[in-house]
């Protein structure tokens, strides 16, 4: 890094360096780190970096691919939706103020879910900095807390390192959004430009560990092997660990025979059709996978971090189990849950090793050792956790999604979701065979994130098909992206299940405030299929359930972008559930017959 | 930031801060010296609500361009390995040094007192001042400032001595810490 200052401070000393201005840089990085495609908006304080990119596609034709929105917030969540599913850091590109500002939501959303993202501002020129100037906001300020890391770049010379440096650490480690805010003096300004360095090149001493400790991952495995009720308990991590992560997975649990759960964000590292597939676990995960997690002896947890949602009530969390947690985060491990052992590392070189210890050590497949573990799964998945009866003249939800599930799973679709019922349906009805085919606002939670994020993918994936999987409410917090879809020629296929109402909202307010809903049904909504025309277009809608099928067929016929107004039964709840403040073994079936108004009791109420 | 839980259960599993007790802990964070970085160090203290008893700050090492914050905490084991660890997890750290849980550790605070007082009190302040190795930096006919180091303990009893005989004003730099040998 001493290296790094000395040449900064002078220029001169930099042997063949290319001499351009800090907007002509941000290109030129781009096109070096492999970028094709940047979702953005305009505005005064980014105008030199519009301008370059206008004068690059004229130079090299289209090598760069800008995709205009109608909000900022949908750059950002188009922008984690083409990396959730290329795996490849998403790129945005706004200007200062309210732009950078409107961002916001997508940087947090990135850095609960680690999606790598890398946000270029635009900020008012250095000498305004300070003085409430046009459009200033102390965006590196704001983002401080809600980035993996971002820095102001005042100095034309240092910016090119800044900015590969952002996909260096927005890319490795747990992957995460960096910001670069840049002030319009600088993106005018000429100076040397440096190409990317290799490891250790950059003024930052940023160093992940990938590979596990050696003793730890023997120990790891001996207790696997040891076990008599085992688990193995996956998360996002895995899905970022690449491909071959998943692979591992599936081969490290072939080997163990030990069953595979997973949590909102790892759906798809693990294939919902493997016998050893137990589903997600979590508040509405399924009966066999809590029961499993709540029962097992030894726990295996795969680049997962014990949120909430997945625990349940903490002192009552996996009580008899010994717990291995395998993380590249290490401030994840022992953060809520204590592990027995903790490995640093990234999932798939951990698998592997793990793998590999398996063999060294002779372990083979003895699987009869587990036949009684899997005797009480057998009896747990017997309760048919997700049941509901499509009864009457209206569509259930659930119907709603396994009908549309039933019509693509053969197609090898992408998924997106919005936030809240719809989401958690998908989540338990849609069996998921690969990593990045299901991209969802976990950490978040954010309403608003799937018509983007579809955008993004279907922008990555122009041959696939890409469904947005909503609600009535939830879609309409970026629905302006529409234009966007409309504009890009993405055909994306939104299906809204419209209950009128805010799904979960309702639930919770059923569930906890004695049936007192308050705002959480919209008394207006538009007319779906004419605002679905409106923008350029194609609306669908289904009422009945006889109806459905076609329906769902007419929208796969579309080239269209779609929105698809599927009217479901309004007050179904999503079931099973495990009640705020209650344990995994604790759930609510739906068969339940109790009053569900006091199945959460006053310390429940209190937690989200 | 305790996390309430009702005990029971026998879990060895069971996570109950409440009843385990706090411990100060002292954290020298080696950090890349660039702009906001303090920022970013106080911004994770105050996100997740962990307590920072004292914070010390400056460029320790020019030519590598780095500072050393030194941070004073309290909190459960569990907590305190929490906070190591989101230190450790900032992209601009180099390195973070436990110094405080290592009873033998250095620690050196500076503080500058004012007394005010006339006759027999201001002769005991002065008296006082020796006995703890304070500098007079400053003298009117009724007031002193001393100028007073060492562990911060010290310098907490120096106050308490000091209150009765017209202690009017302290400034204290926080603490510095040092680990023993080499």
């Amino acid at each position: 890094m001493t290296v790094h200052h000395s040449l900064s401070a002078d220029p001169a000393a930099q042997g063949g360096a290319e001499r351009m201005t800090g907007a002509e840089m941000v290109v030129r990085a781009l096109v070096d780190q492999g970028v094709d495609t940047l979702f953005g908006y305009p505005g005064g304080a980014v105008l030199p970096i519009y301008d370059a990119l206008y004068r690059d596609e004229a130079q090299h034709g289209a090598r760069l691919r800008h995709i205009l929105v109608r909000h900022e917030q949908g750059a950002a969540h188009a922008a984690e939706g083409y990396a959730r599913s290329t795996g490849k850091p998403g790129v945005v590109l706004v200007t200062s103020g309210p732009g950078a500002t409107n961002t916001v939501t997508g940087i947090v959303d990135a850095l609960m879910d680690s999606i790598p993202m890398v946000v270029l501002t635009g900020q008012a020129p250095t000498h305004l900095i300070g003085t409430d100037a046009f459009q200033e906001c102390d965006t590196v300020g704001i983002t401080r807390s809600c980035t993996k890391h971002n820095v102001l770049v005042k100095d034309v010379n240092k910016l090119a390192d800044a900015l590969h440096e952002a996909f260096q650490i927005a890319t490795t480690g747990r992957p995460g959004p960096v910001l670069v805010d840049i002030p319009k003096d600088v993106q005018f300004a000429t100076g040397n430009y440096r190409p990317k360095q290799p490891k250790g090149g950059y003024s930052h001493h940023y160093a992940p560990t990938l590979d596990g400790d050696a003793r730890k991952i023997a120990e790891a495995v001996h207790l696997l092997a040891g076990a008599r009720r085992p688990i193995l308990y996956t998360g996002g991590g895995v899905i970022n660990a690449g491909p071959d992560a998943a692979r591992a997975l599936r081969e490290l649990a072939q080997m163990t025979g030990a069953p595979v759960t997973s949590t909102l964000m790892g759906l798809g590292a693990f294939p919902a059709s493997d016998p050893q597939w137990l589903g997600m676990l979590g508040m509405h995960g399924s009966y066999e996978a809590n029961q499993a997690m709540h029962d097992c002896d030894v726990m295996i947890a795969i680049g997962a971090r014990f949120d909430d949602r997945v625990t349940g009530r903490l002192d009552a969390f996996s009580p008899r189990s010994k717990k291995v947690h395998i993380d590249i985060d290490p401030s994840s491990i022992g953060k809520i849950v204590r592990a027995d052992i903790g490995i640093i590392g990234d999932a798939g070189h951990v698998l592997r090793a793990m793998i590999a210890a398996w063999r060294s050590a002779g372990f083979g497949e003895a699987r009869s050792r587990l036949d009684p573990w899997w005797t009480q799964i057998s009896a747990w998945r017997a309760r048919k956790c997700f049941g509901y009866r499509q009864a009457g003249p209206l569509i259930k939800p659930q119907y709603a999604v396994e009908r549309l599930w039933a019509a693509v799973k053969d197609l090898d679709p992408i998924i997106t979701t919005e936030v809240g019922q719809h989401q958690m349906w998908a989540a338990q009805f849609m069996g998921f065979e690969a990593p990045n085919r299901w991209l969802t606002s976990g950490g978040l939670g954010t309403m608003g994130y799937g018509l983007p994020a579809a955008i993004g993918a279907q922008l990555a994936f122009p041959d696939r098909l890409v469904i947005d999987v909503a609600g009535d409410a939830s879609i309409q917090m970026n629905i302006q992206e529409l234009s966007t879809a409309v504009q890009y020629g993405a055909p994306v296929k939104v299906f809204i299940l419209n209950n009128e109402w805010m799904g979960m909202v309702r639930q919770w307010q059923e569930l906890l405030h004695e049936e007192r809903y308050a705002h959480s049904y919209s008394a207006a909504l538009p007319d779906f299929v004419k605002l679905a025309e409106a923008y350029g277009g194609v609306g669908i809608r289904a009422e009945k359930p006889e109806e459905l099928d076609e329906a769902i067929a007419e929208m796969l016929r579309v080239d269209k972008p779609v929105l698809f107004d599927c009217r479901v039964e309004r007050a179904e709840n999503c079931l099973p559930m495990i009640p705020s403040g209650k344990a995994h073994n604790e759930m609510i079936l739906p068969d339940f017959t109790g009053d569900l108004s006091t199945a959460i009791d006053a310390s429940g109420r209190g937690l989200v | 930031m305790a996390t309430k839980a009702k005990s029971g259960q026998g879990s060895a599993y069971f996570l109950d801060h409440a009843a385990t007790a706090e411990e100060r802990a002292t954290y020298a964070v080696l950090v890349d010296n660039e702009a906001g970085v303090l920022h970013r160090v106080v911004g994770l203290f105050a996100a997740r609500g962990y307590n920072i008893e004292s914070l010390t700050v400056a460029e320790t090492d020019h030519a590598a361009h780095t500072s050393r914050i030194t941070i004073v905490t309290r909190g459960t084991p569990a907590a305190l390995d929490q906070i190591r660890a989101q230190l450790e997890k900032m992209v601009c750290t180099r390195k973070v040094i436990d110094v405080g849980r290592d009873a033998d550790s250095l620690e050196r605070e500076l503080a500058l007192v004012k007394v005010r007082g006339t006759g027999a009190e201001r002769m005991e302040a002065l008296r006082i001042s020796e006995i703890f190795r304070a500098r007079v930096v400053d003298t009117s006919e009724e007031s002193f400032v001393f100028e007073v180091s060492g562990a911060p303990s010290k310098i907490d009893k120096f106050e308490v001595l000091m209150r009765p005989l017209g202690l009017v004003e302290v400034a204290r730099t926080g603490v510095l810490s040092f680990s023993r040998g080499v």
